[in-house]
């Protein structure tokens, strides 16, 4: 069962601002979700290693050399805010 | 014939032959798009440049490619269909796109999406939806619905698409071309916008298998800005394309022909398995057993990790930013949520919060980890039938194209239209859809051949051989 207070919650995690009546659709939508989901608790996993992908690759390295890369003026032609080579978002400390 | 109902490598070889000329093939495809693509909507942006403003070499190959809205391209908006990267204009191309360019290809345009890649009817587009041109009340699958609509309406020669759970082959499927997911490793990801790291994989879409095996040539290999792509030798996929199966072993799971299939999808699937067969291929029914719980696993795991990639679209660098009217939380994070409130839509919505829900602490263990074991049993489902059998053969999907509007509110029974298609996801392991027939209302139907993983030689010959039996991948819409 998910609450009403749980989807309140996960918004605050995912960084969503949602109105009551997103909070509202969002739980039957979870709930009719997570219902169908939890039919895997059917299958006894406890000795069952986790994948968490397919390849097995284990830390790719590559050697510390410098390669070509974006400028800080490409890197900075999608910024929607910019100042002298920054990104500027809102201000977070009051002064 | 006329020049935009060409498959790729006809253009190819008339260019050759100086039969045609790359600007009036372009032009020829341009003008399609002008007449059609009112009705079908496969497109969110085309570029009317003529190829040769797109790539200074114009080498040997001017068949135009349309490539899917979450591939980056330099200089070209490129938004995932979402409102939230509006105004994107990527500083980069993705591997796949240098490697397209080097060669000459021109991109005609770039293909509508389900907003993310998530959903499977590219419905849930920020520019609205795309509609399948066999029949324009229908939907063309998704997520890659525009790349498929665009091939098949003869809007592109051929198509680059993305699967993370069917979402090349579904729509594929839905319209009647090829669509093929290689090997999870086998394609550079640097530059596809992330949906999830550890099923996403890019791939063709063409009008026939010859395309499809000469585009993954084109595609595949690693990349040393990818760490997931895998360095093992790419061969020539063309010299797969050769009309024999004789003695091939192939599987036909019990689990994939449940109740609720569309007896036509049904028929046709079992009429491709006798073509086959009279081709020399030997079918035996198998198990997997853990088909059932493939569709739970998926949406624990890709949302998950679709949480996790789609944390970095807050407003702070690039696409969209809004301001919250009044602060509660401090400027910022209110900044954060005003954004992701008006810049996602409800299925994003939806699935970021399912993810960050099967992520968050207390529900890990029961969810997420529960997912990742799950995905273990179904990967060794596959191992297992591998050890013993050179392909597994299925429908792509239980039904042909759905009416659009006929799934939207309800979002399970629309998950449940990728129930054939995300094992191969799951498993990594590469899988295509090729055209085996119609229903009744003249609706294309898909035939889904799956190999073991790096063995997409196996699945081109299968296709191939099938294709080169029937006369499926030379019918044309009527209009």
């Amino acid at each position: 069962m998910i609450s009403k207070d749980d989807v309140t919650y996960i918004a605050a995690l995912a960084r969503f601002r949602l109105n009551e009546g997103e909070i509202d659709k969002f739980t039957k939508d979870l709930e009719h979700i997570l219902d169908y989901i939890n039919q895997l608790e059917k299958l006894d996993v406890t000795k069952v290693e986790p994948t968490s992908h397919v390849i097995p690759l284990t830390n790719v390295t590559r050697k510390d050399d410098i390669r070509p890369s974006l400028t800080p003026e490409e890197a900075l032609s999608i910024a929607v805010e910019k100042t002298s080579g920054f990104f500027k978002v809102p201000k977070v400390i009051e002064s | 014939m006329n020049g935009h109902e060409l498959t790729a490598h006809a253009i190819r070889d008339l260019a050759a032959k100086n039969e045609i000329k790359p600007e009036n093939i372009y032009d020829a495809f341009l003008t399609r798009i002008k007449a059609v693509d009112k009705d079908v909507h496969a497109f969110v942006r085309t570029s009317d440049s003529s190829p040769k403003a797109d790539n200074a070499g114009g080498k040997n190959c001017p068949a135009p490619i349309a490539i899917k809205d979450n591939i980056c391209i330099r200089g070209r908006e490129t938004t995932c269909s979402s409102n939230i990267l509006k105004g994107f204009v990527p500083p980069y191309n993705a591997t796949v796109i240098d490697k397209i360019l080097e060669l000459g290809i021109p991109i005609i345009g770039q293909t509508n999406m389900d907003e993310f890649a998530f959903g499977s009817s590219t419905e849930t587009s920020a520019y609205g939806p795309t509609r399948n041109p066999w029949d324009t009340t229908c939907v063309p699958g998704g997520s890659s619905g525009g790349s498929a609509a665009a091939v098949a309406a003869d809007e592109a020669a051929w198509a680059l698409g993305s699967d993370t759970g069917g979402s090349i082959r579904q729509p594929a499927s839905f319209c009647g071309i090829v669509g093929l997911k290689p090997t999870y490793g086998r394609v550079s990801r640097y530059g596809l916008i992330a949906f999830a790291s550890s099923l996403d994989q890019i791939g063709p879409l063409t009008k026939d298998v010859t395309d499809a095996a000469i585009l993954l040539n084109i595609i595949a290999g690693h990349d040393p800005r990818d760490s997931t792509s895998v360095n093992v030798p790419v061969p020539d996929y063309t010299k797969s394309l050769v009309k024999d199966v004789k003695g091939l072993k192939i599987g036909i799971p019990k689990e994939y022909f449940i109740e609720g299939i569309d007896p036509e999808v049904d028929r046709a699937v079992k009429e491709a398995i006798r073509v086959l067969e009279k081709q020399g291929a030997v079918f035996s029914e198998i198990s997997l057993p853990h088909t059932e719980y493939c569709v739970a696993t998926y949406y624990i795991v890709a949302t998950a990790e679709a949480s996790s990639n789609l944390a970095r679209y807050d407003g702070v660098r690039y696409g969209l930013r809004r301001k919250a009217k009044e602060s509660r939380q401090g400027a910022l994070i209110d900044m954060f949520k005003e954004t992701r409130a008006q810049g996602f839509g409800s299925e994003a919505k939806r699935r970021i919060m399912l993810g960050t829900y099967a992520l968050s602490a207390g529900y890990y263990d029961a969810y997420y980890l529960k997912g990742q074991k799950v995905r273990t049993l179904i990967k060794k489902d596959f191992d297992e039938v591998f050890k013993k059998y050179d392909a597994v053969i299925t429908p792509t999907s239980p039904t042909t194209a759905f009416k659009i509007g006929a799934k939207s509110d309800d979002p399970l029974s629309m998950y449940l239209s990728d129930i054939f298609t995300i094992s191969a996801n799951l498993s990594g392991i590469p899988a295509a859809s090729i055209p085996c027939g119609f229903s009744k209302n003249r609706m294309p139907i898909g035939l889904q051949i799956m190999t073991k993983a790096f063995d997409e030689e196996t699945l081109f010959r299968i296709a191939y051989t099938y294709e080169q039996a029937t006369p499926w991948h030379t019918e044309k819409i009527k209009k």
